[in-house]
Formats: C-alpha cells, sequence, structure tokens
C-alpha cells in the first residue's frame, strides 16, 4: 500500500521512491496525517497516479493511494500535540539557561519527549482493545512503529543530549536495555506466584535474565529461593552471591574514579575466575553458566540469546561483564562485533540495527537519514533533529537548496500538518521557527486552508495579521467577503472589508444597498446602515450610502432644512456617483414642492447647477431625449426649481415684520 | 470539501467530588464515559437538562443528544436539520454555521452566520419561530436576558435585545460601540442583576454594559491581544468573571476585593458585618462592575494558564470548577478555583 508520502512524488516519468519491500522489516506504514512531500498531497480520500516503475518507458503502474485510517489520527493526534507543546517550550527557553543546567533541561525535554511517546502508546493499546479484530493488526503494527521510535529516540538521549561519559554510560545503557528490550515482567510474575518457584520451568530462565541484565539484586532474591529449596547446593549459592554482591559497577555520582573502579573490577574478575577453575560450580550447570557469564564469557552470553533477543542486548550485556568502563568512542567496535557475533551470518541486520548501529558510532546524520527513508512520517526525525541542533552538535549540513537539516525536516513536517484540517494550527508553530524559508512556506500555505467556517477564517487572519502577512489578509478578508456578498449577507461582507480595510470592497458593497434601494424604493438591512459609525469613512461610496440614509430619516422626522441642506452637499461635495445625481434630484422634488420654502436662492441656484451639468455632460444626449419618463423628469425639475427660485426671492426680498 | 468526519461529542467525568485526597486535592484524571461522532465542527453546546445536551454544528444542524447515565451511551435524540442556511434550505451546500445555541428549558434559541434566530421547543419537530434575516451580518452569539427576551451579539459590534412576545421581527433596543464596529463574539447577563451584560470583542476587549440606560457601554476594559471567544460570570458568585481567547490565556476577573469599599459603619464588628443583608452586598458590587473610574477600581485580573500556546476556545464555570478546552485538543478541569 503506497503511502500519501509516495503520492507526492508520483507522476509519469518520475523516478519511484523506495518501494514497498524495502521497508518491509521496519513496517514504515503512514504514521499520522497523510503527510505528503512538501505537502503538496492531494487531501482526497482515494485517488491513483500513474506512474512508470523505475524510469523505464515501457511498463507502466498505476498506484493506488488511500488516506490513513482515522484511528491512526485519532490516537496519534495526542502525540502531534503534546510535542508541538513541547517544541515550543524548547525554542521559547533557548537564551535562558547555559551550561550544566542548559544539558539537564535538554535531557528533561528529550524525557517529556518519550514520555508522550509511550503516552501514545498506551493509548493505543487500550483503544485496540475496542475495536473489532481485523484492525488489530494494524493496532499492533503502529505500537510497535511506537516502540521502535521510543527506544531509538532512549538511545540518542543517551549517546547524544546527555552524552554520558564512560561509567555513567554502561549504567544509562542498562536502563535502556531493561526499559526496551525483552519484556521480563510478565515471566517474573509466572514464576514468583507459582508455588515453588525454584521448580518453575522457567525459574533457570529468569535467574538468566536478570543477571544478563545486571539485576543483581533480583538474581540473588530468587537465587535464595532455589537455595533454601535445594539445600545441597547452599555452598555453592554462598558464593556465587557473594559475587553477586560484590560485583563493582559505576556509580551516577562519580564518587569513584574511573581508575579506581577498573581496579576494584579487575580483582573482582580474577576471583570469580579462581572459582570457576575450582570447579566450585561443577555440579551445578545452571549456576556455572551464570559464573561465566559474570566472567564476560562470550559464548556463555550467546548461549542465552533467545532470552536477550537482540544484539543490542548481547552488547550491554557484553560491556557489563568485559567492559564496564567503556568510553562512548570506544562503543562503535564493540557494537559491530556484536552484531556480527550475534546474527552469526543467519539473517541481515534490519532497518532498525541500522539505525541503532550508526547511533552507536555517533553518525548522528546517517540516524536521521535512515530514519528519514523508514519511517513514513516527518514526527520522528524533525524533533529529533530539533533536540539535536539546539545541543549544538548538527554542523551547518546544508542540503542542496540552501537551507539546513533541522530547517528541511521541520518544514517538511509542518507543511504535512497544513493538509488535515485541525493540526494545521501546530504546524504555524512550527513554521515560525523555520528562519530561512519559514515565512514563504507558511504564506503560501495558510492561504490555502479551507475555511469552512467564520471562525476558522478569524483563526487564520489573526494568524496572518500577527505575523504582518498583510497580503494573506486582504486575500482572505475578500474571499470571506465574497462568500458573504453571494449568500446576501450584506453586513458580514461589510465586516470582513473593514477588518482589511479594504476600500474598494467597501464600494463594491455600498452600490449593491444602492442598487437595490433604486429596484425596491427602499433600503434593506437598515440596522447596518444607520449604525456605520467611523467605518463610513472606509470608502466614498459608504460615506454616501450613510449621508443618504441620514438624509431620508432626516426627511422622515420633517426635519426639512437640514434635509436639504445635506442632499445639496451630498451633490455638490460629489460625495454622491454620478449615476446617483438624477436619484437625489428626484428626491429634491417634495422638498421643492413643499409649502413652505425650504431651498434657499443660493441653494436652489446650486440645483439648478446641478441639473444643467448632469444634462449637459451626458453623453448619451441622445437616448437620453428620447426616454420619456427621463425627460419628464428633468422637465418637472426644471419647473419645479423655478417656481422655487421664484418663491423664495420673493420671501428673501420680503423686508421681516413687514 | 472534505467533510471531517471525525468530530465527536464526549462526555467526560471530571473525577469524583468526595475523592479528595490528603491535602484536599483531588486525584484522577478527567475520563472519557462516551462519546457520539457529530456531523461538522461543534461550534456551541449547552445543557438543556440533566439528560440532554443541545449541540449547534457547523453544518447548520442543531441536535439534541440523551446521555443515558445508566449504560454510558449518547444518543441523538433529535435533530433539526437545515435550521440555518444561506440562500436556500433545500440546496445541499446552502447550510450555514450556527454559532451559538442558549436553553431554557424547553426552549432552544439559535443564531447562526445566516443572521437567523430561531427558537424551538424541545419537544415540538419543527420550529416554533424564526427570524429570518433579523440581522445583515453573522450573528455570534446569544443568550436570555429574561424568560422571554434574549441579547444577540453581532459581527458589526451590535447589541440587539429581542422581545420574542412580539410577532413584528425587528428588535426592540440596539446596543452599539462607540468607535470602530468591532464585531462582537461573546456576550453574558449578570446572574443577578438583570440590566447588566458583559460582552467580548475582536480585539480583546471586555465591555459591559448596563442596558437600563444608554446605547453605550459602560466600561471598556482593555483585555485580549486578540478575538475573546468566551465570557461568563461566574453564575453563584457573579463577583467573578471569566474569559478566554485566541491568544491563549484565561482570565479571571475579581471585583470581590471591592468589598473593603463599603461604607465605614458596616465595619463594626463582625457580627454585623455578617449580618449584611443580600442587597447591600449587590450595591457594592453593582458599582464595581459598573464603576467608570479606574483609579477606584480594585479589581484582580489574574490569568489562569501559566504556558499559553494556542487559543482557549471555551470554558465554562460552575461552583469551585473552571473547564476549558484549547486549540491544542486539551481539556484543562481546574477544581480548586477559589482556594
Amino acid at each position: 500500500m503506497a503511502s500519501g508520502r509516495r503520492l507526492g512524488r508520483g507522476g509519469a516519468g518520475c523516478p519511484a521512491p523506495p518501494g514497498p519491500r524495502e521497508r518491509a522489516a521496519l513496517p514504515g506504514r503512514a504514521v499520522g496525517p497523510p503527510a505528503g512531500r512538501g505537502g503538496r498531497c492531494y487531501p482526497a480520500l482515494t485517488g491513483s497516479v500513474a506512474g512508470t516503475g523505475h524510469g523505464a518507458p515501457s511498463s507502466s503502474q498505476v498506484f493506488v493511494v488511500r488516506r490513513d485510517q482515522d484511528i491512526y489520527i485519532q490516537t496519534l493526534r495526542k502525540l502531534f500535540n503534546e510535542s508541538h507543546g513541547i517544541f515550543m517550550g524548547l525554542q521559547r527557553s533557548e537564551e535562558e539557561l547555559a551550561g550544566k543546567s542548559r544539558k539537564a533541561h535538554l535531557v528533561q525535554v528529550s524525557k517529556n519527549y518519550r514520555s508522550v511517546i509511550r503516552a501514545c502508546m498506551e493509548d493505543m493499546h487500550e483503544a485496540a482493545g475496542k475495536f473489532d479484530p481485523a484492525l488489530q493488526g494494524q493496532y499492533s503494527t503502529q505500537v510497535s512503529i511506537l516502540s521502535a521510535m521510543e527506544l531509538i529516540w532512549n538511545l540518542c538521549e543517551i549517546l547524544f543530549v546527555e552524552a554520558a561519559t564512560a561509567g555513567p554510560l554502561l549504567l544509562r545503557l542498562l536502563d535502556w536495555v531493561r526499559l526496551h528490550v525483552c519484556d521480563v515482567d510478565s515471566m517474573v510474575r509466572e514464576v514468583l506466584s507459582s508455588e515453588s518457584p525454584s521448580k518453575h520451568k522457567l525459574f533457570w530462565n529468569v535467574v538468566d535474565i536478570f543477571v544478563l541484565q545486571g539485576r543483581m539484586d533480583e538474581a540473588r532474591h530468587l537465587l535464595s529461593k532455589e537455595a533454601s529449596a535445594n539445600p545441597t547446593s547452599m555452598n555453592m549459592y554462598k558464593i556465587l552471591d557473594e559475587l553477586m554482591k560484590k560485583m563493582p559497577v559505576p556509580s551516577i555520582g562519580n564518587t569513584q574514579t574511573l581508575t579506581e573502579l577498573e581496579l576494584k573490577w579487575q580483582h573482582w574478575h580474577e576471583e570469580c575466575q579462581r572459582y570457576l577453575q575450582d570447579g566450585t560450580f561443577a555440579s551445578s550447570p545452571h549456576m556455572e553458566s551464570i559464573c561465566k557469564i559474570l566472567l564476560g564469557d562470550e559464548d556463555a552470553i550467546l548461549e542465552k540469546k533467545e532470552l536477550m533477543t537482540t544484539w543490542y542486548h548481547f552488547l550491554v550485556t557484553r560491556l557489563l561483564y568485559s567492559h564496564p568502563t567503556v568510553k562512548p568512542v570506544e562503543l562503535r567496535f564493540y557494537a559491530q562485533s556484536s552484531m556480527d557475533l550475534f546474527l552469526g551470518g543467519e539473517s541481515s541486520p534490519e532497518p532498525l540495527d541500522m539505525i541503532l548501529m550508526a547511533a552507536f558510532e555517533f553518525e548522528i546524520h546517517q540516524v536521521i537519514k535512515e530514519c528519514s527513508i523508514v519511517l513514513s512520517n516527518w514526527w520522528f526525525v524533525a524533533h529529533l533533529t530539533d533536540l539535536l541542533d539546539h545541543c549544538k552538535l548538527l554542523q551547518s549540513h546544508n542540503l542542496y537548496f540552501g537551507s539546513n537539516m533541522r530547517e528541511f525536516l521541520l518544514l517538511e513536517y509542518a507543511s504535512g500538518l497544513f493538509s488535515h484540517h485541525s493540526l494545521w494550527q501546530l504546524g504555524v508553530d512550527y513554521f515560525d521557527h523555520c528562519p530561512e524559508y519559514g515565512r514563504v512556506y507558511l504564506e503560501l500555505h495558510i492561504e490555502r486552508i479551507p475555511l469552512s467556517t467564520e471562525q476558522k477564517a478569524l483563526k487564520v487572519l489573526r494568524i496572518c495579521e500577527q505575523r504582518q502577512m498583510q497580503e494573506q489578509v486582504r486575500s482572505i478578508c475578500k474571499i470571506m467577503a465574497m462568500k458573504a456578498l453571494r449568500n446576501n449577507r450584506l453586513g458580514s461582507a461589510l465586516s470582513w472589508s473593514i477588518r482589511a480595510k479594504d476600500a474598494a470592497f467597501a464600494t463594491l458593497i455600498s452600490d449593491r444597498f444602492l442598487k437595490d434601494y433604486c429596484e425596491r424604493g427602499c433600503f434593506s438591512d437598515l440596522d447596518l446602515i444607520d449604525n456605520l459609525g467611523p467605518s463610513m469613512l472606509l470608502s466614498d461610496r459608504l460615506t454616501f450610502l450613510g449621508k443618504y440614509r441620514e438624509f431620508h430619516r432626516l426627511y422622515g422626522e420633517k426635519r426639512f432644512s437640514e434635509a436639504a441642506r445635506l442632499l445639496l452637499t451630498l451633490m455638490t461635495a460629489h460625495i454622491a456617483p454620478c449615476s446617483f445625481w438624477m436619484t437625489l434630484l428626484t428626491d429634491a422634488l417634495p422638498l421643492l414642492e413643499q409649502k413652505e420654502v425650504i431651498f434657499s436662492a443660493e441653494q436652489t441656484y446650486e440645483l439648478m447647477r446641478c441639473l444643467e451639468d448632469l444634462t449637459a455632460g451626458n453623453p448619451d444626449k441622445q437616448k437620453f431625449q428620447d426616454d420619456d419618463v427621463e425627460t419628464t423628469k428633468v422637465e418637472m425639475l426644471r419647473l419645479a426649481l423655478a417656481r422655487n427660485l421664484a418663491r423664495v426671492i420673493v420671501k428673501e426680498g420680503t423686508v421681516e415684520g413687514s | 470539501m472534505l467533510t471531517p468526519c471525525d468530530n465527536r461529542v464526549s462526555i467526560w467525568s471530571a473525577g469524583d467530588l468526595g475523592n479528595a485526597g490528603l491535602n484536599g486535592e483531588y486525584h484522577g484524571e478527567p475520563h472519557l464515559l462516551c462519546d457520539i461522532q457529530h456531523n461538522g465542527d461543534v461550534m456551541d453546546m449547552q445543557f438543556l437538562d440533566q439528560e440532554r445536551l443541545v449541540v449547534a454544528s457547523s453544518t447548520g444542524t442543531v441536535t439534541i443528544f440523551r446521555h443515558h447515565q445508566n449504560n454510558q451511551t449518547l444518543s441523538a435524540n433529535h435533530r433539526w436539520e437545515k435550521a440555518h442556511y444561506h440562500v436556500d434550505q433545500d440546496t445541499s451546500c446552502g447550510g450555514a454555521a450556527c454559532t451559538g445555541v442558549v436553553c431554557n428549558n424547553p426552549e432552544i434559541v439559535t443564531v447562526g452566520e445566516d443572521g437567523r434566530i430561531n427558537l424551538f421547543r424541545a419537544d415540538q419537530r419543527d420550529a416554533v419561530r424564526t427570524i429570518d434575516n433579523a440581522d445583515s451580518s453573522t450573528l455570534h452569539a446569544v443568550t436570555f436576558l429574561r424568560t422571554t427576551e434574549i441579547l444577540t451579539v453581532n459581527s458589526i459590534g451590535q447589541l440587539k435585545i429581542w422581545d420574542l412576545r412580539q410577532q413584528r421581527n425587528e428588535p426592540s433596543q440596539i446596543f452599539s460601540l462607540a468607535g470602530d464596529r468591532v464585531p462582537l463574539h461573546c456576550v453574558d447577563r449578570h446572574p443577578n442583576q438583570q440590566h447588566i451584560v458583559a460582552t467580548g470583542g475582536q480585539d480583546g476587549m471586555l465591555s459591559i454594559w448596563d442596558i437600563r440606560q444608554g446605547t453605550m457601554p459602560v466600561s471598556l476594559l482593555n483585555a485580549h491581544e486578540a478575538e475573546m471567544w468566551e465570557v461568563h460570570f461566574h453564575p453563584s458568585d457573579p463577583d467573578h468573571l471569566f474569559t478566554c481567547s485566541e491568544d491563549g490565556s484565561l482570565w479571571h476577573w475579581d471585583t470581590s476585593t471591592n468589598v473593603s469599599e463599603k461604607p465605614s459603619f458596616l465595619h463594626q464588628g463582625g457580627r454585623s458585618t455578617a449580618y449584611l443583608s443580600h442587597s447591600t452586598i449587590n450595591q457594592s458590587v453593582v458599582s464595581a462592575w459598573l464603576s467608570n473610574d479606574p483609579t477606584k477600581d480594585r479589581m484582580e485580573i489574574t490569568n489562569l494558564i501559566p504556558n499559553q500556546t494556542l487559543s482557549v476556545n471555551s470554558l465554562d464555570v460552575l461552583g469551585p470548577c473552571l473547564v476549558y478546552g484549547t486549540d491544542a485538543e486539551a481539556i484543562y478541569v481546574n477544581r480548586q478555583l477559589f482556594a
């Protein structure tokens, strides 16, 4: 099954990306949202891409792709959200700490990431129980992927973030092995809960595994049961117990120097050697093999292959019993030889093995590269690389298009998030922390988010405004305003154009209102026009609309002189569009016809001038004259104006009080 | 367009209230009791009664879910499809988001992006009343003022009162902000003093209105740096107000410290102060919310979120409990609000 990543690169003639076979060992099914290369993955549920196999023109293949099951997304969302929080915390704390506390902080961050992975695994375990058996298989695959990720991350934390030195290094590796490799607990429970544990068939297995993992106290505890059940071996038991108790191990607190430890260890080793050679344990093969293990005998350890299950367990056990003061730089040799000895040429290393080997060899870039190939989601590599970058471990490893590896991976991961209808918000923050290309990527992606509700649009807008992306603000507001306009929500459309300070659109809306008015003779949405407030000033047309409505209100309230003044201002101050002058003049008619004279002489002259301007300047003079209604109107106006002029001249000429 | 099909309405148990630990702290995280799939984004929801929950969807549908407590399941009890739509109810893509819902059993009022107000009754199939084109812009929120009157806020910064007893489709009163018509996103009424109303705007501003007088807010408080999504008075302790915002913060506004402003005779002796009549207390509290004097205002404002990242979309408060949800897909429960 092709993953989303594949789809992004499909196409006729393109060389195909590594095929599914190469990922079989570590099932690298798409983890998380359909992460396409650069986020240009089509969010379609199903699709197919035709492409040639390996660039060869003859054979063609059709790739059928489909989105991940929802279930994966459901349980992994926690991973994405929580890790986003940790990521942001890490970026913000950058400048604050230095030196030792910084390292401790970085280790804590690493632990936080790991605990999120583990929490996710637990959720998936729980959820797996609820779903039908068909999906169980997929769930267990997911869980194993997550478990592998945690394994790798933990090792990287020990080797790179904490950079454990010789001594503590071994202890950390022991913890790592105990935590991740071969689940001992169920075996232990079984043995301990039986009536006589020492007779249980798994008893010696458990003791062996305890010894192999350096869990001396627990091993001794079990052995004491055997000793009490089997008094004849009491002597042997006492000696072995003593040896196990005295075994020198590195301590965290550095209470002893490495040389001291080595000396002690040497003495202890010799003592064990003596006991073995003396044949003390000859009568009990189990105890003898334990003693051999204590001496670091490779063959003895290798015999317990099935218990250890992995070569890296073997490696750590080997180190524990032969080189407890191993230095980090020496790890690579032991790792390589351990793997060779363990696998013994029977099986070839799997991708996970190669990744761990690269880690032991301190080849950080190799680790990241291998993980990128094997896992089909960028989550893991993006966050790990970012953390390692904060540890100042990555030199500026410039990729061919110039940005560094950390940024490249973060960009890819965030782009993948953008194809999800809700997780895109996390992607924004990731882009913010990519100094070179983050902004450009964000600008391109943010415009393509489907805006299904106004609330979503508002969130997107807020993001753009906070980052001064004016173009995107304008374009998104225009889209929303246009949608609103088409749905006849003029108020919403206006509100969007106010947000974008888009005068042109405000003009458009006002024209729409005016058109409605002309057609119907009354205003729609009075609640909007009456309450425009200062937003009226956004565009001339809008101002006109507001003022025109005010004129109507004044007229309705019978405040004629004010209305008249307003009307005249609308025309003379050129607030009104020329197309509307006729309507305005027609509105002036009832005022002219009033019993009481409203327009003064000056005003009447102005009106007449306007009328003349209108009729004279009209290019379509011919058509104008042919239209009866128009001509009648003009004539009526001329008549009314003349009559008004006459009356007002008389009125103004009359001396008051006479 | 893809309709995300993984939205769910869930019921969580926030832990047994009687399960206090040694120092009175609550142990145990909220755990999921039941959930059900929901079509479209959940824009708003409110409990109708102990068992039923009304949910407003971005598809324009309003659904009543019933929570069956015996077997812990949710089922859809009743659904009003296309309660909100643009242009034509019958076209398939004409749905408009239902942005707000408020209940007063058995009445349910919803508002939406289509500027429509619907009045439903829980037991009736069709809407009791619909006011089409009540507003030319989007109605963002609705709340009851009295049992027969509702308050709505819209995206051109207006607060409107609608009297549902009257048959005309006009608001009985319109209030608006003085300056720019900044959209208002949320509204809540003081639980005891019905004339005090709080609204939150797109610029994060908190406005307190006295609807008995004037058409403009009594006080404007510069609060958040981005849209204020919800505002709530504490239902039993209305000296306290809570607001949450797109900028990721949740503020607790506390005017109860203003009690020290009481006249001197009330300070004499413990007994008489304890004996204060409820109305007197409310009097000084009223002045707290409505007072315009910032120098006298001893309001304590605290941000309840230490590390804010993404938006806090919704909150609710009851007794000592505060619940809020963020865009990081996390729900937080604070059970000791006044500790």
